[in-house]
């Protein structure tokens, strides 16, 4: 498709699966090949803070902070994390096309990777930092196991995330939008006031961050998606600061390592 | 897996038992889901839960179907279920796409669902290729129908006095042989791999497609939707007093922007 200034736009394909894959018939070497990467592609979350106590034990948790992307996790490094307050309690560990973390904790701001973070004078209160790439494929493992290890009752999410203001769909033209900015959805059971403007229809977001909100809208927990939309994908010191409203919000404010009067 | 929406309380999970389940297969420009999104629309049909599946790329959004401020603000996931008792019909719209090796696993715990939900049939809503029509499938409509081996024989009958047309079977070899014919339905997603499952489990399912070619696809799925409406007889046809079919459709609000977003005013 051709636009407005010329430039040829491939849409992806929207024909579903291709000839080939359809017609294939899969020969037993195809399928050991197909299980043996399907293996690799498992991920494993490892929580540190069975060692002492009773592995089978859901984790009772009353507030799950969930930061995808570089931006979102340096604003919970920038904001709330701190050694004093925070101990690590997970990892998760992945392998696919763009990444692979391991299952050390000792990571550098600068790797991929997916913690978990437990405040240590409220043991319910559970922060994850995922920097890394989850594929498609790995993000309904990633929540059946994430969220299978915790109790759903009590519980509420917050997740914080970025995406590039040119998938903002709106009448005018992004041009002359300020960006960044941020937008909320929200799970039917979540009914407190959103720190911002709801997610205009006809904009979607995909995802990790939609397989989290998905979840809890199925599972009927209360849960909130703030998504910064930003012009610049790197970590970036003004769309990490878009997300300073939240520090006002009921789940963060008790959090922040300083107080703000916004 | 299904999962009702609202499970608390005395209210039992919904009754499929004897309807009609509706849905689009994800194929080319999409003509099946936004044919799905007219009926819900325009029937204001109810949503009564999700079909909750690794097999779909995860999204999230406000409610597509948003007629005011009030409703506007629904969450709405990849599959959801929507039914309108009254007609018995109960519709499964898929807003992603499927991911890598997941088609197979798709459609074994749809058909699942479907035999253990009761329902009677299935019409699958779906779309092909334009261009890679043979010379026969290039005459005439470019609408095109199958029916299962089980509901061939409730509906088949019906079919005939409508006038449709039977998706052709076309030769696995052309040129070599025209004695063996395979069905084909290239760019139809999971079409042909659930329309043959569905044969062999015993089924009742039809499916009704359209030959095209992406773009703006809004007209191919009035088209669908109409012909749909010709057997199912979902809203009354006006065609005599109306001269824009279409009209009777309610397009959803979030059929808005299709084509991006507006233009920079420093242009002008």
């Amino acid at each position: 498709m051709a636009t407005f200034f010329g430039e040829v736009v491939v849409a992806p394909s929207r024909a579903g699966l291709d000839e080939e894959e359809e017609a294939r018939e899969e020969t037993p070497e195809d399928r050991e090949i197909r299980r043996e990467i399907e293996k690799k592609r498992e991920i494993d979350v490892l929580w540190t803070w069975q060692a002492g106590g009773c592995a089978e034990e859901p984790l009772v948790c009353s507030r799950f902070i969930v930061a995808i992307g570089r931006n979102a996790a340096a604003f919970l490094s920038s904001f709330i994390l701190d050694s004093v307050c925070w101990e690590v309690v997970g990892v998760v560990k992945l392998w696919n096309e763009w990444c692979r973390t391991s299952s050390t904790t000792n990571v550098l701001p600068t790797d991929s990777f997916c913690l978990f973070y437990r405040l240590i004078s409220d043991p319910t209160v559970l922060l994850c930092q995922c920097s890394c790439y989850v594929a498609e494929d790995q993000q309904f493992q990633w929540l059946e196991k994430v969220f299978g290890s915790m109790q759903k009752k009590g519980l509420q999410v917050t997740i914080l995330s970025t995406c590039p203001v040119a998938d903002y769909k709106t009448q005018e033209s992004t041009l002359t939008l300020v960006s960044p900015f941020l937008k909320a959805l929200k799970t039917k059971e979540f009914q407190e006031p959103v720190c911002c403007p709801l997610l205009e229809q006809p904009n979607i977001v995909r995802d990790l961050p939609a397989a989290v909100l998905s979840y809890c809208q199925v599972w009927q927990i209360p849960a909130v998606l703030y998504q910064c939309y930003t012009d610049v994908i790197k970590l970036d010191t003004v769309t990490i600061e878009a997300f300073k409203p939240l520090l006002s919000s009921k789940v963060l404010k008790s959090l922040a390592k300083v107080k703000f009067h916004v | 897996m299904f999962i009702p929406c609202d499970r608390g309380g005395d209210s039992a999970a919904p009754d499929f038992k004897g309807f009609t389940l509706l849905m689009p297969a994800v194929s080319v420009g999409n003509v099946g889901q936004l044919a799905i999104d007219l009926v819900i629309s325009t029937l204001d049909m109810t949503k009564v839960g999700y079909f909750y599946t690794d097999c779909l790329v995860p999204m999230v959004g406000n409610n597509p179907y948003a007629t005011a401020e009030e409703n506007s603000t629904e969450l709405s996931i990849n599959a959801e279920v929507y039914s309108l008792p009254s007609k018995k019909l109960v519709v499964l719209q898929i807003r992603s796409p499927f991911i890598k090796n997941k088609y197979r696993p798709f459609c074994e715990t749809l058909l699942s669902w479907v035999k253990s939900s009761k329902c009677a049939r299935v019409v699958l809503l779906s779309s092909s290729h334009a261009y890679q029509r043979d010379d026969e499938q290039l005459l005439g409509t470019p609408l095109r129908y199958l029916l299962t081996p089980d509901l061939e024989k409730a509906v088949g009958g019906r079919m005939k006095e409508l006038n449709w047309k039977e998706m052709e079977k076309v030769a696995a070899y052309p040129g070599i042989s025209d004695t063996d014919k395979v069905l084909h339905i290239p760019g139809g997603g999971i079409t042909k791999l659930l329309f043959t499952e569905s044969c062999s489990e015993g089924i009742q399912m039809a499916v009704l497609l359209k030959f095209c070619s992406e773009g703006d696809n809004i007209p191919d799925a009035f088209v669908l939707v109409n012909y749909l409406n010709e057997w199912l007889q979902l809203i009354k046809s006006e065609s005599n007093n109306s001269t824009d079919p279409s009209s009777q459709w309610k397009i959803p609000s979030s059929w808005r922007l299709l084509f991006g977003n507006g233009l920079p005013p420093a242009l002008f």
